[in-house]
């Protein structure tokens, strides 16, 4: 498999704030990597460092071959990124946002109409495409952030909680998508849910105080509760591996 | 497109969503009549040129130009949308320039509907219209410097009050710098040499000597330079506080 993502020891040090410590992550094609910690563990830092919007205190990252350092706007190509929280300029409408999106990531103008129908029978944006993003709720304002990162097929997609703020049903048909894509594109996701991970992720890396503490498939993950927890095993596992990861630092 | 083009639009469309475009041009056009015919005296002086116009645009801007930059990057990244548009392919520079013509470009909408003063003397009496044409581009000038300055303190703050407010300060003492007031308070005890070098960083000493009809290489030298200086500045200062 082609390895699109390959970050090698990344540090960020904000003023006197070491918040990433030696972070290695290399993701191939086809894999969706759940990426777990606590709050303040340095998720969104890492991610923010792997498309560009960081830059590394040390460290480098290839995507799909790419510097993100020597040759940024080649790199930044590659991906479709859902920041944080899943910011939108709110006095446009959806139809407006993805078309200026898809002009600023070099679609042809001919291809961008049929671009906007499929992201939107997709994330079924379809009955609020012309509505002002400011008005939306809160579930489809997370499924245009997401339609905005997927317009250009990109074969890496890096998001934050994408799944944050939306309700049982929504939760399930993005993360049937997110399965669906992850069989050709390489795709680390940040959550707080443990089941998420196992309902689509092939890999699960912990990161707690800015350190990779786990690495490996969610069911070496599980495996890593004795036999005695028979309940919540992973919320058990967790707390276990972020726990000590946070005595260490102390 | 190429990608400045893309924020360009973006940009300027923005400005109509809100009622800023409106309340702008409003203020712009009522100001600019009150300025010339009140206090510059237009019907008065009994003179056909925009002079009693013209005097006072590089005020109006002063004001107005900072309530056009206010958002330009203090809103990216109160929104947190930044980090979107940072992301995207496109050169830093891109964006900067983009949204600083999107700014300047509203603000040359609100010169051309002054057009009817122009049409008025020009009606009225005989103009010179080299005088006039090198009167706008003198405004364009003072509003582009005063926009430049206004997008590089938007990127250092994510509130715009302050950005407004700061930016208006700013435009301020660039602008005051040539004014006979201040020039006479430095003459009594500097050399003529550091006098002259004080008003020649002054925006009104480059508009006075347009808005008189001259157009020389040095003012437009000036208000080039001073553009692109502070479009350099604005995308390092982007890049360097872009997630602060």
């Amino acid at each position: 498999m082609r390895e699109l993502i390959s970050a090698n020891n990344l540090h960020k040090s904000f003023a006197g704030l070491h918040a990433v410590k030696g972070v290695t992550l290399q993701v191939n094609a086809g894999e969706v990597v759940g990426f777990l910690g606590p709050n303040g563990a340095g998720k969104t830092t890492t991610m923010r460092m792997l498309t560009g919007f960081l830059d590394p205190s040390e460290g480098s990252v290839l995507l799909d071959g790419f510097s993100l350092a020597d040759d940024p706007l080649a790199a930044q190509k590659t991906f479709g990124y859902l920041p944080e929280g899943a910011p939108a300029y709110p006095e446009m409408t959806v139809r407006e946002y993805l078309q200026f999106i898809a002009r600023a990531r070099g679609i042809a103008r001919r291809e961008i109409a049929g671009k906007i129908d499929e992201v939107g029978a997709r994330m079924h944006l379809r009955g609020v495409l012309d509505q002002v993003i400011e008005t939306l709720s809160k579930g489809f304002k997370r499924r245009v952030g997401i339609a905005q990162a997927i317009i250009h097929d990109p074969p890496i997609l890096i998001m934050d909680e994408p799944t944050d703020g939306l309700d049982p049903n929504q939760k399930h048909e993005v993360r049937e998508l997110i399965r669906a894509m992850g069989s050709t594109k390489a795709i680390v996701l940040s959550t707080h849910i443990l089941e998420e991970v196992e309902a689509v992720c092939t890999r699960a890396v912990v990161i707690a105080s800015g350190r990779v503490v786990f690495d490996g498939t969610p069911e070496e993950f599980e495996l890593l509760a004795p036999a005695s927890v028979t309940r919540n095993r992973m919320d058990y596992v967790f707390r276990q591996l972020t726990a000590t990861a946070a005595e260490v630092t102390l | 497109m190429s990608p400045w083009q893309v924020i360009f639009r973006r940009e300027f469309r923005a400005y109509f969503a809100t009622p800023l475009a409106a309340v702008f041009l409003v203020v712009f056009l009522f100001m600019s009549g009150v300025f010339s015919f009140s206090m510059g005296g237009l019907f008065e002086r009994g003179q056909a040129d925009l002079r009693s116009f013209f005097q006072f645009v590089p005020w109006l801007f002063l004001f107005l130009a900072p309530a056009l930059s206010m958002r330009l990057w203090a809103e990216e990244r109160r929104l947190g949308t930044i980090e979107v548009l940072t992301t995207l392919p496109i050169p830093l520079w891109h964006a900067v320039a983009g949204k600083f013509l999107a700014a300047w470009f509203f603000s040359l909408v609100a010169l051309a509907l002054t057009a009817p003063l122009w049409i008025t003397v020009s009606w009225l009496g005989d103009p010179d219209q080299g005088v006039i044409v090198a009167g706008y581009i003198g405004s364009a000038m003072v509003s582009g410097i005063f926009l430049a300055i206004g997008g590089f303190v938007s990127a250092l703050t994510k509130n715009q009050v302050i950005a407004f407010v700061v930016t208006i300060v700013a435009c301020f003492l660039v602008l005051l710098s040539g004014f006979p007031l201040v020039l006479n308070f430095f003459r009594d005890w500097m050399s003529p040499g550091a006098v002259e070098a004080i008003a020649s960083v002054s925006v009104l000493t480059h508009f006075n000597s347009l808005m008189r009809g001259v157009v020389e290489l040095r003012d437009v030298v000036y208000f080039a330079s001073g553009i692109c200086a502070l479009m350099v500045a604005t995308t390092f200062v982007v890049d360097w506080r872009k997630s602060a």
